[in-house]
Order: structure tokens, then sequence, then C-alpha cells
């Protein structure tokens, strides 16, 4: 079974969970910018988690796909439809018919994830299929999709076969299904919401008390050049209490540096291995999601959390999961 | 058990990573501590790690804390790298790996080795020679794929970075910048002062590892003619 790209939209590119290891040669992690939505879009259809899925942004992509392809789609909302009956998210589709999968308005986030039962057959470059532009390996061929691709789909897992057949039951005479069930309230993501939680960083105690109100109080804007390698703000300038001689040391998705021209930077999936600017805060694993949904000229808020508290929040979330995984396996049975 | 001397520190940064500081300078020293302890995670990982960025004088190790089977992860991996760096044996002598790379220099390949001359009172040739008779330690691994930050270049050949940035600086080339060399693994923008270009590849896809240097080699550079550039060019 293949994916026919008849446009492909803004930027879509395949990503997993990234490309982990490599650091140490200074290769990127890359992957998934909500590897939240991209984990539950796999869950969703019986992959493997860590199954290589379309990530797309903005401007979705136009799809040939073949009758029997089982998808799930996730995080924002840009409108999915098929024959102009929207796609309903956050659920297994299975298809009765070829059909094309097309996108239109983005009314919520920023980057949706299409998962595919058996996901994509695409070669693993160091242990990952996930897309790194910039080097142009990865992925579909080292870069984005373009019109007339064409994308095989792998093996289909027992899991993904137990669904289609749950789904073959309600099967009527439409271009497609959906399954009744959903995942719950709470596993649906709310874009609404701005203020995002962080723990002290590194150097926090080097900026300066009055930057460091301001950080806590104010706005700050996405600005246009924010992309999957960081997220630049702009606002209030972010200063040091002293100049600081900084020798370059870890990063990792989620840390805000401090440039020298005091516009914070959030590093996200693209970001570089290592860095030399100072990190004020660290952007708490959970509310990841949020950050990468978000478009140039949203606004954001910063609060602060303690380490611990974002360390249990991590835990609660992959309880959800867990619970997730659990129900569709009962569901399935 | 060995006792080592040194202090080392260990906090807890991320949900998921935790560093050990080794120091908080760049030193031939310190950064040798940094590599005994990775070499010893490359051959004994342990349960759970995903992986360890190496950087001048510190190390983050990134770990799965849900399988750490605890409540806090973080105590459980702090204690197995407290354990590691109690029993590790931090004196031993480094095995020297020299990595050699041919470079022809100046040319098209190589437009501000003049200026390096001009700005050092030296010829052309006084550059090459100084700049090929070093030995350069390789630090870390960074920023881009397979990019060297390396050390122990001869103040003599130091030139300040270019004015205004080029937009593409060509895989391979080789610049000055400060008291800094480098080498270009991949095609990027920079204001890097170009004295000449390898045809040798730092990172490939198809090469196990990919990275052409790791951090604790010495890399050499040696002067090749423009025809022998293109013979080792088209070998590939």
């Amino acid at each position: 079974m293949s994916i026919s790209v008849l446009s492909p939209g803004l930027l879509t590119t395949i990503q997993d969970l990234g490309r982990n290891g490599y650091q140490k040669y200074g290769v990127i992690v890359s992957g998934a910018m909500d590897s939240y939505a991209m984990r539950l879009s796999n869950i969703l259809v019986g992959n493997r988690e860590n199954e290589g899925v379309l990530e797309i942004t903005l401007l979705g992509p136009s799809l040939k796909l073949e009758k029997g392809t089982l998808f799930s789609i996730t995080g924002a909302n840009i409108s999915p439809t098929i024959n102009g009956r929207e796609i309903p998210r956050g659920r297994p589709v299975y298809l009765n018919k070829d059909c094309i999968l097309k996108f239109g308005a983005c009314k919520a986030g920023c980057r949706c994830y299409l998962s595919v039962a058996g996901g994509f057959d695409v070669p693993l470059v160091m242990e990952s299929k996930s897309t790194y532009l910039r080097a142009e390996f990865g992925g579909f061929k080292g870069r984005a999709l373009q019109k007339d691709d064409i994308l095989s789909i792998g093996v289909k897992s027992s899991k993904s076969t137990k669904i289609i057949k749950k789904l073959e039951d309600i099967k009527g005479k439409s271009d497609f299904v959906a399954s009744s069930w959903y995942m719950k309230n709470f596993m649906m993501q709310n874009f609404e919401s701005m203020v995002i939680r962080v723990f002290e960083d590194r150097q926090f105690h080097n900026v300066s008390e009055e930057s460091i109100n301001k950080f806590f109080s104010s706005k700050f804007n996405i600005d246009a050049r924010s992309d999957r390698m960081g997220y630049r703000l702009s606002g209030e300038k972010i200063e040091l209490k002293e100049k600081l001689e900084m020798i370059s040391e870890e990063v990792s998705i989620g840390t805000i540096q401090i440039p020298p021209d005091g516009n914070p930077i959030i590093l996200l999936a693209d970001r570089q291995t290592t860095g030399g600017y100072p990190k004020i805060a660290h952007v708490a694993s959970v509310d990841i999601q949020k950050i990468v949904q978000l478009k140039p000229n949203d606004k954001i808020t910063f609060k602060k959390i303690t380490l611990e508290e974002a360390e249990r929040l991590y835990f609660e979330r992959e309880k959800d999961i867990l619970e997730l995984k659990k129900s569709i396996k009962l569901i399935t049975i | 058990m060995k006792k080592n001397k040194f202090k080392t520190e260990i906090s807890q940064i991320s949900e998921t990573s935790a560093l050990i500081e080794f120091g908080s300078e760049i030193s031939e020293d310190i950064n040798k501590k940094v590599r005994t302890f990775c070499t010893y995670l490359d051959e004994h990982p342990f349960n759970g790690m995903i992986e360890y960025i190496p950087a001048f004088a510190s190390v983050s190790v990134v770990y799965n804390p849900l399988k750490m089977n605890s409540q806090s992860p973080y105590e459980v991996v702090k204690s197995v790298l407290e354990d590691i760096l109690s029993k590790l044996d931090f004196s031993s002598a480094d095995e020297e790996h020299i990595v050699e790379i041919p470079v022809c220099y100046g040319g098209e390949f190589g437009p501000d080795i003049e200026h390096v001359a001009e700005i050092n009172n030296l010829t052309v040739d006084e550059v090459i020679k100084i700049h090929s008779e070093g030995k350069y330690l390789v630090y870390m691994i960074g920023f881009a794929p397979g990019f060297p930050y390396i050390g122990g270049m001869s103040g003599k050949i130091a030139a300040p970075r270019r004015e205004s940035p080029r937009t593409v600086i060509p895989a391979g080339s080789v610049g000055i910048a400060g008291m800094q060399t480098g080498v270009y693994p991949i095609e990027t923008p920079g204001g890097w002062q170009l004295i000449g270009r390898t045809p040798v590849e730092l990172f490939n896809l198809d090469r196990t590892p990919q990275s052409l240097l790791k951090s604790g080699d010495i890399a050499k550079f040696y002067p090749i003619s423009y025809e022998e550039y293109l013979n080792l060019k088209e070998e590939k």
C-alpha cells in the first residue's frame, strides 16, 4: 500500500521520536515537534509509538490514500476532509474506498500528525526515520514532501489488524468509517492555554532581578523567524546581572536561551546539540506541546514551577498515555 | 576503590537528564576527564540511559525516567553516576589517536590566506607551515554533524572573523576565527577566514562511525597540491 502526494502543503515531513544516541557526533535529534500528539496518533492506529508519521505544518497537503488504509490525525486542527466530509481527529479512521484526504483552514494549533497503520516504509538513518532537513538525510529522501512523491506503507501490526476488524464490523457504504471511541477529553489538546510552565535553568541566578520579574510578568510574542530549531520571542529584553563568560555546554528540548540581544529563544526539535548562551529557564516537558502549536504573533506568559513539579507532571502524562493504550487493548479484544 | 582527588558536580537539569561538571573552563586536563567518563559510558551504558552529550568541561546524560523504577528517577541515576565517578581511573594516559587531514591551502579554496599572512607579518608559506605543524586536540563535536571544536592553534596565525560573514562556506573549508581553527563538515554560512579546503569528508552517512573525528582525537593537517586534492576527491 502507498500514499501519493497530490500537493505537499507548506512543510510536510516524516518524523518519529528523533535520532537519539548521535548527539556526541554533532547530529541533532530532530523528530516530531509535538511528540505527545505524534505518539497518540501512532497508538490510535496500533503502531509502535516511535513509528514515523507525517508532521503537517499550517497548510496541509493533499494526499491520495488507498482503500484499506487505517490512519489517525492528532495535534492541530487543520480541517481535514474527505469528499467534503470532516475527518474526526483523535480516532482511528478506516477507508472503504480509495480517497483523497485534503486539509483546509488551520483552526487551532500549528502542527498536526498523520499516522498510518504499518508506518512509512523509509530507510532508517542512524536508527531513525526523522527528516533532518539541513543535512538532507532521514525521512523521505532527506527532504520535505513534494508533489508526486509516493510513500510506501509498511506491514501492519496485529494491533492494527484488530482495530481494523472492529471498524469493519461497523462498515457502511460511506468512504470512510471512524471509531465511535476516541481519546478522552483531557487527552485532546487545548491550544487556548498560553501559560507555559518552566523551571529554573543553570544561569537563572545570573539574570538581573528586574529581568526575572519581567520574564514572569510580561507577555512574549512568538517571532516570525521561529521554526523547528527554536521559537524566538520578542517582548521585554532579558538582561544579565553582569557579562558572563560561558563555554559551550548541553542544551535540550525546552531550553530557554538568552542571546546578547536579550530576546529569549526556546530550543526545540531541530536544536543544535550544544550551546554557549546563558539559559534562564527550561520548559516543563509536558508543556512543549503547547509551545510548538503556537503560530507567529501568538502570545505566551511563563509560570515558574519546580523541577519536582515538572517531573510529577511528566509521570502523570505517561500514566495517561498508558491508560489510553490499555483502553484500546480492551476495546479491540 | 580509587579515590579521585578532583571535585565533580552532578545536578539534575531536566525531567530526563543529569549534568556532570568536571570544571568550568576549556582545558586539556578537564576535557580528558570528560572523555574518560564518556568512554566508560560507551562501554557500560547503564539501564535506562538514552545517550550522553559531551561538551568542553561537562557531560549531560539523557535517561528514560520510566525505566528507573522509582518515584525519584534522578536519585537513581545520580547514585549510578557517583558510583562510576568513584571507581573510574582518570589518571591513565590517553591513547593518542591522530587523524591526518589533507588540506589544499590557498587559491580558490583559501581566499583569505593572504590576509591572514599579512596581518601576522608572515608569508603565505609560513602560514601553511605553522598551520600544518600544529597538533590540534578535538575537544568536542557539536553544532553540526561532525563539526569539531578544536584547540591548540598557534597565536602566530590568529585572525579575527570577517566583518561580514559569507553566505555560503563550502563543505570541507578550513578556516581561522580568532585563536581557533576548524573545518566545516556541511555547507553553511559563516565568518571564518578561509585558508584552504580538505577533500576528506568529516561526516559521511555510509561510514561507521559517521563522524571522522571524535572528542579526544588529535587532528593534524598536511598540505596537498590542487591535483592531489582533485585525485583524493575523485577516489570517493
